[in-house]
C-alpha cells in the first residue's frame, strides 16, 4: 500500500479524484472484484447446498435421470468455456504489454465462445423442453415416452403407478404405527413401497421425484447461463471501449476484472458439469 | 493530498464560507439524484430510511391498536396479517438493514478515515438507488394487496398464499445487492484508502463495527439473494424445491433463510455497537477502555454470527444433534457482547459525564441491549426455546436487540452527527425529552411482551384469548407513549435544520477525524490534510464559549472550528 | 425500575387467572415442566442479577462521575487484561452451564418412554385432528392421566405447530415428514392448544384442547367415541368410518378416479371383473370386499387393496354398507 506523494498537476486522466495513485485504484477495483466474486460463490453456494440435500435426499433420482442429459453437448461445452477462458486470460495478456489489436481480437473469440455455449446450451434447453423433461410441475415423462418411440406408449410410466397422496410423508421416515385417518388402513403404504422398491431394480419404471433433478438441472444451469450472459455483456462493453482505444499498459483495469469474472463463470461450470452430467 | 480541481477552493481557516459545503456547493434536484459525494448519498440514505421507520412505525400502530382487544378492534384477520407482515419486512429490509451503515456509515466513514470518499462513488449511488427500486417494489407489493408472509417467508405457506408475495420478495432480493454493495464498499475503503498514519489500531470503533458488518453483508446476503430466488422461481414456475408434493424439502427454506437472517441480526447490531462506543468515551471525556478487546469482539460476532442460525428452528424437527450444536454456538455470541457492554462501563469509570441527548440513547442503548440479550439466553437455551418459540418472548425480545439496540444508537448517532451533516444545533432539551420517553414508553410496550410470551401468548395472532388483554392493552399504550417520543425527536431536528444554531466544528469535544473539519464539511472533506491523531485522546482538547465547541488547547484553530 | 415495571403490571391484574400459575409462567401441568420452569427462573435470575449489575454500575458512574465545572475526567487504565479475561470467563462459564442444562433437558422433552400410549396429530387449515389407535377421530386431545403420551404430528398443507404452554411443549407439524413430541400430565384437567406457526387468516383461532382424563375415565370415553354406531344413525356412522377408517383414500364418492373404484352410485348395478367376470353390488358383495378384497377386483384396478378381516367390526361394516347405498 504505498502512496507515492502525487504531484496534483500530474494526475493522470483516469485517476479519480478520490485515489491518490493510479496503483492504489487499481488494487482498490480489483479487491473489489475479488469480493464480488466471492458474493457470486456463496450464491450459487445455495445451490450446491441444495443440490448436496437432494441428492443425499433422493440418490437413486440423480442417477437415474443424469442420463437424460447430453454428455457430448455437455462436454464440448465445457471445452468451449475452458478456451474462451484461455483466450480471456491472453487478451489480459496483450492488455498489458499495450497490444491492443490482438487484445480485440481475443476478446471477440472469447465473446464468440460465449455465444456458442449459449448456442449449446440453446439446443440442450430445447431438447428437455420437448420431452417434458421439465422441474417440478412441468415433469412430463409422458412426453418423453411420446417423442422418443414415435407411437402411442400407452398409459405413461408415471401415470401407471397411481401417486400417493401428494402431501404424504416420505415412506422412507420412521413412521406412526397408528393409522393416519386419511390415509388408509395400515399396510397400504408398505405394499406400495414394496412394489416400487422392486421396479425400481428392476429398472422399468423411473423412481419417484425425478422432477427434482430436473428442478435443480434448470436452476443451476439457468443461474449460470444468466451469469454467462452477463459477462457476455461486460466483454462487449471492455471491446467496444478497448476499440476506441481506452486502455494502455497503464490503465487496462477493466479488462482485468472482466478477465477475473469470466474466469469464475468457467470455474463454476466446470463444478456443475461433473455434478450434473456425470453422476455416480 | 491536495485536490486536481483547482476550483474548489477550500475555506483554509475557521470562517464557514457560505456555499462550498458539500450541501451547498451544488443545487437542484439532479445535483443530489446524480451525487457521488458519499456524505450526500449518506444523507439520502438517512432521509429515506427515516421515511421507511415512519411507514414502519405507523403499521406498528396499526399492529398495537387492532391487538388493543382480544377481538376484531379496527382490522379484519387478513389485514392484519398483512400488518404485521410489512411492519417486519419494512422495518427490517427497508429501516434496519441499511440503517446505520447506508446513513451514517455512508456519511462518516471516509471522514473518520481521513479519505476522500469511498472507494467506490459510482457503485456506491447505484446501491442508493437500488434501495429505492427495492423500496418501490414493495410498496408496489402494499398497492397491489398486500403480503400476509410474516417476514420469514416460511414456505409452503409462501409459495400457496395468493398475496403479493412475488413483488415483495423480489424487492428483498434487489434491497440484498444494495447491501452487498455497501459492504463491499466499504471493505475496500478500509482497505486501501487509510490515509498514511492510520493503522487499523488507530481507526475509530465505529470503523471497527462497519468492518464487521461489510463482512457479514457480503458474505450472508447472496445467500438470501439465492433462497429469495428460489422462492419465487418456485411460485412463477413450480421447481418444487420447497414443495413436499413434488419431493421438496420445506424445512430447507427456513436454513436458507435464517443462514442469512441470523447474520443480519448481527448486521443490525455490530455497527451499532460502534456508535456506541463513539458515544461513550466522547461523553465520558475518558479513552475507550479495552480498545483492542472491542475492536477483535466485533470480528468474533461477525464470525461466529454465520454459525449459530439453527437456533431458529428448535422446534422445527431438525435433528436433535442439530439442535444441540447450534445451541452451543449460541451462546458462544454472548462473549463478545459481554466483552463490549463491561468496557463501556468501565469508559464510563472516572470520566466527567455529560448526559447530553446522543449519551441518553447510548444509555438507554446499554440497559436495553443488555435486557435483549440476556433474554437471548433464555431462546439459546434448548428446554426454555421449546416452550418460548415463536411467542411474544421473541418478539419481546427482538424489539429489545434491534429497537432497544440499533434505533437507539441510530438516534443516537443521528443526534451526535447531525451538527456535522447540516451545520445546526438542535435543542438539547427537547432532544433530552424525546429520549427520556422513548425510553419509558418503549419499556413499558415491551416488557409487558416478554410477560405475555412465557406466559404462553403466542405470535402473529389476531384474536388472543381473554386473560392477555391487561398485557396487551398496556403494551398499546406504551407504544402511543413511544410514537409521541419519536415525534419530538423528529420535530427537534426538523426545527434546527431552519432554526437551530450554526454548529461549531466540533461540539461535543470528540477527537475522530471527521470532527478535525468544518460543520458541515467542504466537499472534499478536509480542507487540509489532517493528521491522524489517536480517536480517544480527549486532553488537548478543552471548551471554546465564543465558538460553542471544542478547539484544541494549544494549537491555533487549526483543522476549522 | 425492571422490578417496578413488574411490579406495576402486576398490580394491573395482569397476572392471568389460572390457578397455581406464577406470575411469569402458566401453571405447569406436564412432568416435565417443572423443569423447563426451573431452568427458566435459573436463567432470569441471573438474567436479572447481570441487569441490575450493570444498571447499579451505570447509575452510580454517571452520578459519581458527571461532569461538573472543574472536574475533568481523573486518569483511569485504558485496558487491563486480567479484568477483560475475568469478565469474558465468567459469562463463558455462565453460559457453558446453562447450554448444559438446556440440553438435558431438551432431550428429555425429545425422548419419549418406551410404553407411550401414541397419537396421531393432524394440522391442517385450521384444526388439528387427533387420531387414536382405534381409529377415532376427534377434534380435542383427550388423553388418560399419569401415562405418558407419544404424539405424532403431521401436515396437511402448510407448516403448524403444535403448542400446550402448559405442558411446555412444542412442536411443528410439517407437511411430507413426521414430527414427535412427548408429554405426561400428572393431573386431570383441560390445557389449551395452541397453533404456533403461522399458518393464514385463521392462525389465531387454531386452537383446540387437551383434555387429561381421571384414571379409568379415558378408556370410558374412548369406547363411547369409537362406537359411533351408538350415538347416530348407522348411514351417518359410515359415513365417519368411511373417513377414518381411510376407504376415502382410495375410492371416490363424487364419481371421479382414484385408486380404487369409485362407489357413488355402485349400489344395485353390476360391475365388469378384472377376470372378465361379472358381479352385482349389493350387501355380500360389499361385506366380502372389505375382508376379502382380492376375491373380486374391478376391472381397470389393480389388486391393492389390504383386507380388514380382524380390524372391522361387523356393525360397522353395516353401517358402511348404510353409508354405500345413500351414494346415489
Ligand atoms: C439486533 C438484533 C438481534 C440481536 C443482537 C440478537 C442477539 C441474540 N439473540 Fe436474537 N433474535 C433477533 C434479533 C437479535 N438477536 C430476531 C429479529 C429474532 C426473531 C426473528 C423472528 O423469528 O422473526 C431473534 C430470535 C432469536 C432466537 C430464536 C428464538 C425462537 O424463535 O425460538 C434465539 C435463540 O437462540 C436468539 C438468541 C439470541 C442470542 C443468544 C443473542 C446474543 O447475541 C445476545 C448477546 C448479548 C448479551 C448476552 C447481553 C450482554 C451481555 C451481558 C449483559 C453480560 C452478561 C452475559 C452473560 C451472563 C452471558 N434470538
Ligand atoms: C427494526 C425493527 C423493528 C422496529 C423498530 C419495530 C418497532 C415496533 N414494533 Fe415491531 N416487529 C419487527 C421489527 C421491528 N419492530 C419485526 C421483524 C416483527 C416480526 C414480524 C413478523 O412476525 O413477521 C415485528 C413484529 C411486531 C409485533 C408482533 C406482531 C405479531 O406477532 O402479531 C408487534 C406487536 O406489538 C410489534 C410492535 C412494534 C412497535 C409498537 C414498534 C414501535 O417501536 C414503533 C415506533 C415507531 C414509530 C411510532 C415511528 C415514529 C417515527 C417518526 C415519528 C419519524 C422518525 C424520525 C425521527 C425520530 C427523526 N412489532
Ligand atoms: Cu396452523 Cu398456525
Ligand atoms: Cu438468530
Amino acid at each position: 500500500m504505498s502512496r507515492a506523494a502525487s504531484d496534483p498537476r500530474a494526475r493522470p486522466a483516469r485517476l479519480q479524484h478520490h485515489f491518490e495513485s493510479l496503483e492504489q485504484q487499481s488494487e482498490s477495483g480489483k479487491l473489489g472484484m475479488w469480493i464480488f466474486l466471492a458474493t457470486e460463490i456463496l450464491l450459487f453456494g445455495g445451490l450446491f447446498c441444495a443440490y448436496a440435500v437432494y441428492r443425499a435426499n433422493h440418490p437413486e433420482v440423480f442417477v437415474y435421470a443424469h442420463r437424460y442429459l447430453d454428455k457430448v453437448l455437455g462436454g464440448v461445452n465445457t471445452v468451449v468455456l475452458l478456451t474462451s477462458s484461455l483466450t480471456m486470460a491472453w487478451a489480459v495478456r496483450c492488455a498489458q504489454l499495450g497490444k491492443a489489436r490482438g487484445m480485440s481480437a481475443l476478446l471477440a473469440l472469447t465473446l464468440l465462445g460465449g455465444l456458442g455455449f449459449m448456442g449449446i446450451k440453446f439446443v440442450e434447453y430445447e431438447a428437455k423442453w420437448k420431452h417434458g423433461l421439465l422441474w417440478g410441475k412441468r415433469f412430463q415423462p409422458a412426453l418423453h415416452e411420446e417423442a422418443r418411440s414415435g407411437q402411442d406408449p400407452g398409459p405413461p410410466a408415471a401415470d401407471r403407478e397411481p401417486q400417493r397422496s401428494s402431501r404424504s410423508p416420505d415412506p422412507g421416515v420412521e413412521r406412526s404405527t397408528v393409522p393416519p385417518s386419511a390415509r388408509g388402513p395400515r399396510g397400504t403404504v408398505p405394499a406400495e413401497v414394496a412394489r416400487q422398491r422392486a421396479a425400481y431394480a428392476r429398472r422399468d419404471e423411473p423412481p419417484r421425484n425425478v422432477q427434482v433433478f430436473f428442478g435443480i438441472y434448470f436452476l443451476m444451469t439457468g443461474l449460470h447461463a444468466l451469469h454467462v450472459l452477463a459477462g457476455m455483456g461486460a466483454i462487449g462493453w471492455v471491446l467496444v471501449r478497448g476499440l476506441r482505444g481506452a486502455f494502455g499498459p497503464a490503465y487496462y483495469l477493466p479488462v482485468d476484472l472482466v478477465g477475473l469474472y469470466w474466469h469464475l463463470v468457467d470455474l463454476i461450470w466446470i463444478f456443475l458439469f461433473p455434478l450434473l452430467y456425470l453422476v455416480h | 493530498m491536495s485536490t486536481a480541481e483547482g476550483a474548489l477552493s477550500v475555506p483554509r481557516t475557521g470562517a464557514r464560507a457560505r456555499g462550498e459545503d458539500y450541501l451547498t456547493r451544488e443545487r437542484g434536484f439532479l445535483s443530489w439524484a446524480l451525487t457521488l459525494d458519499h456524505k450526500r448519498i449518506g444523507v439520502l440514505y438517512l432521509f429515506s430510511i427515516l421515511a421507511a421507520f415512519l411507514l414502519g412505525g405507523v403499521l406498528a400502530l396499526l399492529v398495537r391498536t387492532e391487538l388493543l382487544t382480544p377481538r376484531e378492534t379496527i382490522v379484519g384477520p387478513d389485514t392484519y396479517n398483512k400488518l404485521f407482515t410489512l411492519h417486519g419486512a419494512v422495518m427490517i429490509f427497508l429501516f434496519i438493514i441499511p440503517g446505520i451503515p447506508a446513513a451514517l456509515g455512508n456519511f462518516a466513514l471516509p471522514l473518520m478515515l481521513g479519505a476522500k470518499d469511498v472507494a467506490f462513488p459510482r457503485l456506491n449511488l447505484f446501491s442508493y438507488w437500488l434501495y429505492v427500486l427495492g423500496a418501490l417494489f414493495e410498496v408496489a407489493a402494499i398497492v397491489t394487496g398486500g403480503v400476509d408472509t410474516g417476514w420469514t417467508f416460511y414456505t409452503p405457506y409462501s409459495t400457496t398464499t395468493n398475496t403479493s408475495v412475488v413483488a415483495t420478495t423480489l424487492g428483498a432480493f434487489i434491497l440484498g445487492f444494495s447491501s452487498i454493495f455497501t459492504g463491499l464498499n466499504f471493505i475496500v475503503t478500509i482497505h486501501k484508502l487509510r490515509p498514511q498514519g492510520m493503522t487499523w489500531f488507530r481507526m475509530p470503533l465505529f470503523l471497527w463495527g462497519l468492518y464487521g458488518t461489510a463482512v457479514i453483508q457480503v458474505l450472508a446476503t447472496p445467500v438470501l439473494g439465492i433462497t429469495l430466488l428460489l422462492l419465487i422461481v418456485e411460485r412463477l414456475l413450480g421447481v418444487g424445491i420447497f414443495d413436499p408434493a413434488l419431493g421438496g424439502d420445506p424445512v430447507l427454506f427456513q436454513h436458507f433463510f435464517w443462514f442469512y437472517s441470523h447474520p443480519a441480526v448481527y448486521i443490525m447490531i455490530l455497527p451499532a455497537m460502534g456508535v456506541i462506543s463513539e458515544l461513550v468515551p466522547t461523553f465520558s471525556r475518558k479513552r475507550i477502555f479495552g480498545y483492542r478487546f472491542i475492536a477483535y469482539s466485533s470480528i468474533a460476532i461477525a464470525v461466529l454470527g454465520f454459525l449459530v442460525w439453527g437456533h431458529h428452528m428448535f422446534t422445527s424437527g431438525q435433528s436433535g444433534m442439530a439442535s444441540m450444536v447450534f445451541s452451543a454456538l449460541t451462546f458462544s455470541v454472548a462473549i463478545p457482547s459481554a466483552i463490549k457492554v463491561f468496557n463501556w462501563l468501565a469508559t464510563m469509570y472516572k470520566g466527567s459525564i455529560r448526559l447530553d441527548t446522543p449519551m441518553l440513547y447510548a444509555l438507554s442503548f446499554i440497559l436495553l441491549f443488555a435486557i435483549g440479550g440476556l433474554t437471548g439466553l433464555h431462546l439459546g437455551t434448548l428446554a426454555t426455546d421449546v416452550h418460548l418459540h415463536d411467542t411474544y418472548f421473541v418478539v419481546a425480545h427482538f424489539h429489545y436487540t434491534m429497537m432497544g439496540g440499533n434505533v437507539m444508537a441510530l438516534l443516537g448517532g443521528l443526534h451526535f452527527w447531525w451538527p456535522k451533516m447540516f451545520g445546526r444545533m438542535y435543542s438539547e432539551r427537547w432532544g433530552r425529552i424525546a429520549a427520556t420517553i422513548v425510553f419509558l414508553g418503549f419499556n413499558v410496550t415491551f416488557l409487558s411482551q416478554f410477560l405475555l410470551g412465557s406466559l404462553g401468548m403466542p405470535r402473529r395472532y389476531y384474536n388472543y384469548a381473554d386473560e392477555f388483554q391487561p398485557l396487551h392493552a398496556t403494551s398499546t399504550y406504551g407504544s402511543y407513549l413511544m410514537a409521541v417520543g419519536f415525534a419530538i425527536a423528529a420535530g427537534a431536528l426538523i426545527h434546527s435544520l431552519f432554526r437551530g444554531r450554526p454548529a461549531p466544528a466540533n461540539p461535543w469535544g470528540a477527537n475522530s477525524l471527521e470532527w478535525h473539519t468544518p460543520s458541515p464539511p467542504p466537499w472534499d472533506n478536509f480542507p487540509e490534510t489532517p493528521a491522524v491523531e489517536d480517536p480517544y485522546d480527549y486532553s488537548q482538547l478543552v471548551y471554546e464559549p465564543s465558538v460553542g465547541g471544542y478547539v484544541k488547547k494549544t494549537a491555533p484553530a487549526g483543522a476549522g472550528s | 425500575m425492571n422490578s417496578a415495571s413488574l411490579f406495576l403490571l402486576r398490580s394491573l391484574g395482569a397476572a392471568g387467572s389460572v390457578e397455581g400459575s406464577s406470575f411469569w409462567l402458566p401453571a405447569p401441568a406436564s412432568t416435565l415442566a417443572g423443569k423447563v420452569d426451573w431452568l427458566f427462573n435459573a436463567i432470569s435470575l441471573i438474567a436479572l442479577l447481570f441487569l441490575l449489575l450493570i444498571a447499579t454500575l451505570m447509575g452510580l458512574f454517571v452520578w459519581r462521575y458527571r461532569a461538573r465545572p472543574g472536574r475533568p475526567a481523573e486518569p483511569a487504565p485504558s485496558h487491563n487484561t486480567p479484568l477483560e479475561i475475568a469478565w469474558s470467563a465468567i459469562p463463558l462459564a455462565i453460559v457453558c452451564w446453562i447450554f448444559w442444562e438446556g440440553f438435558q433437558g431438551f432431550l428429555e422433552l425429545h425422548t419419549p418412554p418406551q410404553n407411550a400410549y401414541e397419537v396421531l396429530v393432524s394440522g391442517q387449515k385450521w384444526k388439528w385432528l387427533f387420531t387414536y389407535p382405534n381409529g377415532v377421530v376427534d377434534e380435542n386431545l383427550h388423553v388418560p392421566v399419569s401415562t405418558p403420551v407419544r404424539l405424532v404430528l403431521s401436515s396437511e398443507d402448510v407448516i403448524h405447530s403444535f403448542f400446550v404452554p402448559d405442558f411446555r411443549i412444542k412442536r411443528d407439524a410439517v407437511p411430507g415428514r413426521f414430527t414427535k413430541a412427548w408429554f405426561e400430565a400428572p393431573r386431570p384437567g383441560e390445557h389449551r392448544v395452541y397453533c404456533a406457526e403461522y399458518c393464514g387468516t385463521s392462525h389465531s383461532d387454531m386452537t383446540a384442547k387437551v383434555i387429561v382424563h381421571p384414571e379409568g375415565e379415558f378408556q370410558r370415553w374412548l369406547d363411547s367415541a369409537a362406537d359411533l354406531l351408538d350415538r347416530m344413525p348407522p348411514a351417518e356412522a359410515g359415513a365417519k368410518l368411511f373417513v377414518q377408517r381411510g376407504c376415502k383414500q382410495c375410492h371416490s364418492v363424487d364419481g371421479t378416479g382414484g385408486i380404487g373404484p369409485t362407489l357413488k352410485g355402485i349400489f344395485g348395478h353390476e360391475q365388469v371383473l378384472r377376470d372378465g367376470g361379472r358381479a352385482r353390488v349389493d350387501e355380500d358383495y360389499l361385506r366380502e370386499s372389505i375382508l376379502d378384497p382380492q376375491a373380486k377386483v374391478v376391472a381397470g384396478y389393480d389388486p391393492v387393496m389390504p383386507t380388514f378381516k380382524g380390524r372391522i367390526k361387523d356393525r360397522e361394516i353395516v353401517a358402511l354398507i348404510e353409508y354405500v347405498k345413500t351414494l346415489r
